[in-house]
């Protein structure tokens, strides 16, 4: 008996008592879709990046970020970022600045000359890939990274489609797009320029190639019946857009009225205020929340001195005026004419009513199923002839450069499927980290950073990119807003708050475990987790 | 604070945070150095009280002590000895010969915690190891009454202690009777939901907290184990100070306030962020800090969550009661200025 005066038992440890069996819920940690990702018609890992980002780690935020767009600096400036409409954020100040971070990251990987992974092993397929807009560039990227040989076959003088003939520079700068494109082309892509696809069954057996990606866009201007005189200019936007590539720039005059409510005809009056015009007047049917340009571009143009004429349509165009009639929304929301007219001078009329699809190279294509003017696609984005697929604007989506980039990459995951003769099983979705799933005490208050904008007298004279970029530190600033939605960062809060101890801290990067010998499920570390990571499940007892 | 970044982040951005990324006030942030996290996101935290302990999910006791405790060894280099009142943190640590604690440990009686930690201080001292400090704790039973005598001696003699209460607002070991910490209005097992005025009576009670700063001595400061934070940083204080020095911190109890077990620290943070439980710090008698209230949240908002409340909302109404409290409330947020931008060390 060696114990001290009173003492009759050994000491022992609670470390016996097993009270996990205490537990009726069991913490399991989950990972959840963040609503931006689930947006992103990209389908980017946006929290994933960010992560990379919001540690300072710029490459590995790039990497991560090309894994399913190799465009982050043309998405950093042309896309309508759906993401951030969707951000969780929005509910504590404003949504993460997604899009500034990922342009951010776009120019910082041009200026440090970043190069993409280099492709897998070579399959010995062939691919043939017709049109060099995103989405083609996209399919293509993503067919070399699978290890596949790719042609893409332009019919256009340079590659890009409407990313270049379209989208004014004052949006887009060329050099970013130029850089981005020759990223590809490093990655072994052969673009062939001058080189329309005139029969695709032919292009096909000519190359040898195992299957195919459509890609070709909407180049065919819609035109509307306006009565109009001899001498009357009448141009439409696409054309108009497209001879800004050229030396030769349009000569649109003084007065130009554009007739249409997309951001088309938007992209033209601005484009004709740069040129010299002193009125640009857009003339549309319905009302401004009708209208299907983007607010912040409608903002912009407003600015720069465009002139809305809402509820407005052209009745016909005599030498030097157009003769506008007023109209009036039915129940229907449907545009109804009301017979009072006036006249607007006009030296041009530039007509932007929407493009359909130039489907002329799919004669003789068996199987093929066209329906309002755009070809039917299957979920896996082939078309009714086997090994034939086809995305972007040509195909029946919302015509958008991130959506034809998202067709892209879905189709070339679908293509190297078939190509190995699998039928890739569709990828498992998480459920959605919304916002009930968050715990938003523990951030902080940041509220977004905004990107500069160029002075407004430079905005109506040059071609000058007008929207500026983020620089390091403000980029990393708008990176460490974002809350990780439905993804573990470490916060050690699951380690901290449990009473029982119960929660293993495994190491950077390795992220937790419960040790369910002392858990007792009270189920505080996933009311404490900020980020919706840790779910609690019935345990079956 | 990142220098380099503040430069550049938008002005109203710099004056609210201090780190202005994600998960400021989270227990570990992957990106601060190190000594900035707090004691509790480090693999090397003691664990002063190890997992198999008996107390309920989701206890706000167990929690709060091995904060406290943790915080206190990594002050001291674990160079401390806990004397421990009874109550529940006593019970369900150590059902003698088992026991949860990894520092040395004493429990003598329910009221005497203060005085036994007034002689293990003298004794260190006696035997030349004034580098043990002591630490003292107890439920708020033991502190503010039974151990008030004892407690307010210890003040009063400005013994080398850092006395802890875990305030979980009543007597919950012995099946949750009232205590002076009891808030107005709440059911106990000794204040009933019965009659014309049910639950604690109004106008009784006490502040320990208060007391202990009318004590001069050179410490006091609430707390809660919804601010850990706050909680570490006040604990690391008081181990640098010699001189009696008091903690009190709220830590909800899911079985005695009736209560989801995973709401213990969402009550402990709606408890402060409505102004019920004021946050402060005092030295020698003088309040010197106060934790702003972040969020404002009418009392309502913490008090629906507690069955120990839920006749101020019976039958669909409001009991008129429910303004008396608010008004509490309201007069702390007054007398502390709890509503306002925050300090410089926010
Ligand atoms: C003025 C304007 C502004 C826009 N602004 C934006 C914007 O800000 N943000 C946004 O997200 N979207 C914008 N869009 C829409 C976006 O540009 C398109 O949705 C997108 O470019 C479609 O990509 P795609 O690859 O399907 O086709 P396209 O970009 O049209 O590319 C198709 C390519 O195929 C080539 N081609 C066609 N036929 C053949 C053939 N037979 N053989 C070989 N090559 C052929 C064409 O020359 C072209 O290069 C805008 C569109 C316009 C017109
Ligand atoms: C002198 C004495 N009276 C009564 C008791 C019974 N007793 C043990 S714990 C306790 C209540 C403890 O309440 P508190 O101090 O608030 O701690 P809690 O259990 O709430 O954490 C009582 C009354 C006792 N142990 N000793
Ligand atoms: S907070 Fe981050 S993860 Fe969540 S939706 Fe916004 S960008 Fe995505
Ligand atoms: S009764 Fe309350 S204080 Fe006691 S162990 Fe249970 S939760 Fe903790
Ligand atoms: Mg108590």
């Amino acid at each position: 008996m060696d114990h001290p005066f009173a003492i009759t038992l050994d000491l022992g440890t609670s470390l016996v008592n097993h009270t996990g069996s205490w537990r009726t819920l069991r913490p399991e940690y989950v990972t959840r879709l963040p609503p931006c990702n689930d947006a992103c018609p990209a389908g980017e890992d946006i929290q994933g990046w960010l992560a990379f980002a919001e540690a300072g780690d710029y490459e590995a935020a790039w990497r991560k970020l090309v894994e399913n767009n190799p465009l982050p600096a043309v998405m950093g400036r042309v896309c309508y970022h759906p993401c951030e409409n969707a951000c969780n954020r929005k509910a504590l100040d404003t949504a993460v600045g997604i899009n500034s971070v990922e342009r951010f990251l776009g120019d910082l990987a041009i200026e440090k000359g970043w190069r993409f992974d280099p492709p897998a092993a070579a399959s010995g397929k062939r691919v043939l890939v017709v049109g060099a807009g995103p989405s083609g560039l996209s399919a293509a990227y993503h067919l070399a990274r699978l290890g596949h040989r790719v042609t893409i076959r332009e019919a256009g003088p340079m590659a890009g489609g409407m990313m270049r003939f379209g989208i004014p520079k004052y949006r887009l700068p060329r050099e970013a797009l130029d850089a981005e494109i020759q990223r590809i082309r490093d990655l072994g892509v052969e673009i062939v320029l001058n080189a329309k696809v005139e029969r695709l069954a032919d292009a096909m057996a000519e190359g040898g190639f195992d299957a195919a990606f459509l890609a070709v866009g909407a180049h065919l201007a819609r035109r509307a019946y306006i009565p109009a005189g001899e001498a009357a200019r009448v141009l439409d936007a696409v054309q108009v857009l497209r001879s800004m590539e050229g030396e030769e720039k349009p000569l649109l005059g003084r007065r130009v009225i554009v007739y249409g409510g997309g951001n088309t005809a938007l992209d033209v009056a601005r484009t004709a205020r740069r040129l010299g015009a002193e009125d640009a007047v857009i003339v549309y049917r319905r009302t401004r929340e009708r209208m299907p340009a983007h607010d912040f571009e409608v903002e912009e143009a407003i600015e720069e001195g465009v002139m809305m004429k809402w509820l407005s349509t052209i009745r016909s165009v005599e030498p030097g005026a157009v003769t506008v009639e007023k109209m009036r929304l039915d129940e229907t929301g449907f545009p109804q004419p009301t017979g009072e007219v006036e006249t607007l001078e006009a030296d041009t009329v530039v007509l932007a009513l929407g493009q359909d699809v130039d489907l002329s190279l799919l004669d003789g294509v068996p199987g093929l199923e066209v329906r309002d003017g755009v070809v039917q696609v299957g979920p896996d984005m082939m078309t009714g002839a086997p090994g034939v697929f086809a995305g972007g604007d040509m195909v029946p989506s919302e015509r958008t450069v991130t959506v034809a980039v998202g067709h892209g990459k879905k189709a070339a995951r679908r293509i190297d499927a078939w190509l190995r003769g699998e039928s890739a099983p569709p990828a498992r979705r998480h459920d959605i980290a919304t916002a009930d799933t968050l715990n938003t005490w523990y951030y902080g208050e940041a509220p977004k950073t905004l990107r500069p904008v160029l002075a407004m007298a430079a905005r109506t004279s040059t071609f000058e990119e007008v929207v500026k970029g983020l620089d390091a530190t403000n980029a990393l600033y708008e990176a460490r807003r974002c809350l990780s939605c439905g993804n573990c960062f470490e916060c050690d809060n699951c380690y901290g708050v449990c009473p029982d101890n119960a929660v293993v801290k495994l190491g950077p990067g390795k992220g937790f475990a419960f040790n369910y010998d002392f858990c007792k499920g009270c189920g505080m570390c996933a009311a404490e987790c900020p980020c919706g990571a840790i779910a609690m499940a019935p345990e079956e007892i | 604070m990142d220098e380099q970044h503040v430069a550049t982040a938008p002005a109203e951005a710099v004056q609210k945070l201090r780190y202005y990324q994600k998960g400021t006030f989270t227990v570990g942030n992957r990106l601060v150095a190190e000594e900035e996290r707090t004691v509790q996101a480090s693999t090397h935290r003691s664990n002063a009280l190890t997992c198999g302990h008996r107390a309920c999910q989701g206890c706000g006791e167990a929690l709060g002590a091995r904060y406290a405790v943790d915080a206190a060894m990594r002050a001291t280099g674990n160079n401390l000895i806990a004397v421990n009142a009874t109550g529940c943190l006593e019970v369900f640590t150590t059902p003698y010969p088992e026991t949860s604690w990894q520092l040395p440990w004493l429990h003598s009686l329910f009221g005497n915690a203060a005085a036994v930690a007034t002689g293990v201080a003298a004794a260190m001292r006696v035997k030349g190891k004034p580098h043990v400090r002591v630490l003292a704790q107890g439920g708020d039973g033991g502190t503010t009454d039974i151990g008030f005598q004892c407690l307010s001696g210890m003040f009063e003699r400005n013994d080398d202690v850092l006395y802890v209460c875990y305030d979980n607002e009543g007597y919950m070991n012995t099946g949750v009777q009232r205590s002076s910490a009891t808030p107005p209005a709440a059911r106990t097992a000794t204040t009933p939901a019965l009659g014309p005025e049910p639950g604690n009576v109004f106008g009784t009670g006490k502040s320990v907290p208060k007391i202990a700063v009318a004590h001069g001595i050179p410490y006091v400061a609430t707390a809660t184990v919804a601010d850990l934070h706050d909680l570490e940083r006040k604990v690391t204080k008081a181990m640098s100070i010699r001189g009696a020095r008091y903690i009190q911190i709220d830590v909800p109890c899911p079985l005695g306030w009736g209560a989801p077990s995973q709401d213990t620290i969402l009550l402990a943070r709606l408890a402060v962020e409505c102004g019920l439980y004021p946050i402060f710090e005092a030295e020698h008698g003088v309040v010197t800090h106060v934790r702003k209230i972040r969020r404002v949240t009418p009392v309502r908002e913490y008090l629906k969550r507690q069955r120990r409340f839920a006749h101020l909302f019976r039958d669909g109404r409001d009991d008129p009661r429910l303004a008396r409290l608010q008004a509490q409330c309201d007069a702390n947020i007054r007398e502390y200025g709890l509503v306002g931008p925050a300090g410089e060390d926010e």
